[in-house]
């Protein structure tokens, strides 16, 4: 356990060293928070309460998803290109020999990888929003941790699915197109472009359903404060559900892919 | 090769500047164009080593912008009108947008590595080969799948033309080519600017994303969506604007919210040329600075 601390100490410093990247990082944020805001602002002016949002709430959706974008890694840059690299060279063989466990040890390095982008790249895009615009902050300091676990959740469910998709590289090695997918998953289903409450019918219901709406979708409706009382432990349970059945996958993957590896050889 | 070699004994014999000189200075630009032909060619071939996953990054790079246009389908899903403008109108827009960036991300989408390049000293095995170092970093990693965008774009184009109400005259067919075309350029010299920025602040090439994606995205919704003071930033700061905005409202017979002479919507290939001019010396100026990595 203590080894996995250290690990995940490790990915905060060394995404905390890059402080201008990080400030960069903050800039466009806050430059796609604007744009994007102009838009949805137009958009509720002409359908007020789209989606069981007012404007202000619609607001805070933006900035949520700019602030919480790099923690959950939804445009990549996080352990997955490293670990494709590792299997597609075969130094995975080395990091196989290590006693400690592939998943859990990757697990730890992107966890502390995420706090650190939930706060260098998360805290201030919100800052700069909520002065620019109307935001709609929680009324009670409970909402707070409240969020916070419901982001920790989807941020263990992030990675379930970039480990799964680093997993992939075992088959196709050249992990490109995975990620890629990947990505454009974790844009469209997260509800980054749109919020999910407002894809129609079918898709609707299938986007809200599917692992990605952890990622924002379902945090940023609890800190608006939607989901109350047994409705925030089904929202719970819905996160928890999905990390433990996609951790649970890529964990027989790898299973699967480590035969593989000494099939080969090494 | 030989025939060089030879060219140059001779000349040098009868004491004349060192042809390789000579010889770099007058064919510099199309020696430019047949190195990135070369590299470009290399790393198509590379890619192609791995037939599933190119199939599945350009099927993603198709969708990650159809799901753009998607996102503003869903929006009109519950509205007649964003900002004043129809569907059919953004999708000009959109798709103008679109398809000028994504010819300019297939030709310099990698400009953005630079700062990696400077920061750990591999732009010095660019700075020794015989070829210009724009044409190398500009061709760095060159990825077909970003036809992808492109293809998304024009799909989208032609939606617009077929279901828009407007009489068509030769003169606003003819804008939507010099759109697309002044449009890349002028994302081009952004990218071409960004990368020379980086040689000052290494870390940062971030920041180019948000002139450039951001700048797509910005140009992808009507103008009146935006504040005023956004909108002039756009035309006269960074002039983006004339990468789609202008001459889009001038086929639509729109008006721009800033208030500007109607002729402008005929300027985007002198502001392209202008600011690819500026680019240029942008980029010259960073790479004069460069000092390699210290010990």
């Amino acid at each position: 356990m203590r080894l996995y601390a250290v690990v995940a100490a490790g990915g905060f410093r060394r995404y905390a060293t890059y402080r201008t990247a990080t400030v960069a990082g903050v800039f466009t944020n806050t430059v796609f928070g604007f744009i994007v805001a102009y838009t949805y602002i137009a958009l509720w002016d002409e359908r007020p309460q789209l989606g069981g949002y007012d404007t202000s709430q619609a607001l805070t959706y933006v900035w949520l998803g700019q602030a919480l974008l790099a923690a959950g890694a939804r445009m990549g840059g996080g352990f997955e290109s490293e670990l494709v690299e590792r299997i597609r060279t075969g130094d995975i063989a080395v990091d196989l020999y290590r006693p400690a466990d592939l998943q859990l040890w990757w697990m730890a390095a992107d966890l502390g990888r995420a706090t650190f982008h939930l706060l260098g790249r998360g805290v201030a895009p919100m800052i700069l929003g909520a002065l620019a615009f109307d935001l709609a902050l929680p009324g009670s300091f409970w909402t707070w941790p409240a969020f916070l676990l419901s982001v920790f959740l989807g941020i263990v469910v992030s990675f379930a699915v970039r480990y799964l998709v680093a997993m992939s590289a075992f088959w196709l090695l050249d992990g490109a197109g995975a990620m890629r997918m990947a990505m454009l998953a974790g844009l469209f289903f997260s509800g980054m472009l749109l919020p999910l409450n407002l894809f129609p019918g079918l898709l609707g219901e299938v986007a809200r359903a599917l692992p990605w709406s952890s990622l924002l979708q379902v945090p940023a409706d609890v800190f608006l404060g939607k989901h109350a009382g047994w409705g925030l432990v089904e929202a719970y349970a819905f996160q928890a559900g999905w990390a433990v059945v996609l951790l649970g996958a890529g964990r027989l993957l790898q299973t699967g892919a480590t035969r593989r590896v000494v099939v080969q050889g090494g | 090769m030989a025939d060089t070699v030879a060219v140059r004994t001779e000349e040098e014999g009868r004491g004349l500047e060192p042809a390789g000189f000579a010889f770099e200075d007058r064919l510099r630009p199309l020696e430019g164009l047949r190195a990135y032909g070369l590299i470009m060619a290399m790393w198509v071939r590379s890619t192609m080593a791995y037939r599933a996953s190119f199939a599945m990054t350009l099927f993603g790079d198709l969708a990650v912008t159809a799901f753009d246009f998607i996102a503003i389908l869903l929006m009109f899903s519950h509205v007649d009108a964003l900002g004043g403008y129809s569907l059919p109108e953004i999708a000009l827009l959109y798709g103008l947008s679109a398809t000028a960036f994504g010819v300019c991300d297939l030709l310099l989408g990698s400009m953005d590595r630079v700062g990696g390049r400077i920061r750990d000293g591999t732009l010095d095995t660019l700075l020794v080969r015989p070829v210009p170092v724009l044409a190398q970093v500009a061709a760095d990693r060159f990825a077909l799948r970003r036809l992808g965008r492109i293809t998304q774009g024009l799909v989208v184009i032609g939606y617009a033309v077929a279901t828009l109400d407007i009489a068509w005259t030769p003169l606003k067919m003819l804008m939507l080519p010099m759109t697309v075309l002044s449009g890349a350029a002028i994302f081009g010299a952004v990218f071409i600017a960004g990368a020379a920025f980086q040689f000052v602040a290494q870390d940062a090439s971030e920041v180019q994303n948000s002139f450039t994606y951001g700048g797509t995205t910005l140009l992808q919704y009507p103008p009146t969506v935006f504040a005023k003071d956004l909108v002039r930033g756009v035309t006269f700061v960074v002039p983006l604007a004339f990468a789609s905005w202008l001459p889009a409202l001038y086929v639509l017979g729109r008006e721009y919210p800033v208030d500007l002479p109607q002729w402008v919507a005929f300027l985007p290939p002198l502001v392209a040329a202008g600011c690819c001019g500026l680019a240029g010396l942008a980029w010259r100026a960073g790479l004069r600075s460069y000092r390699s990595t210290g010990s």
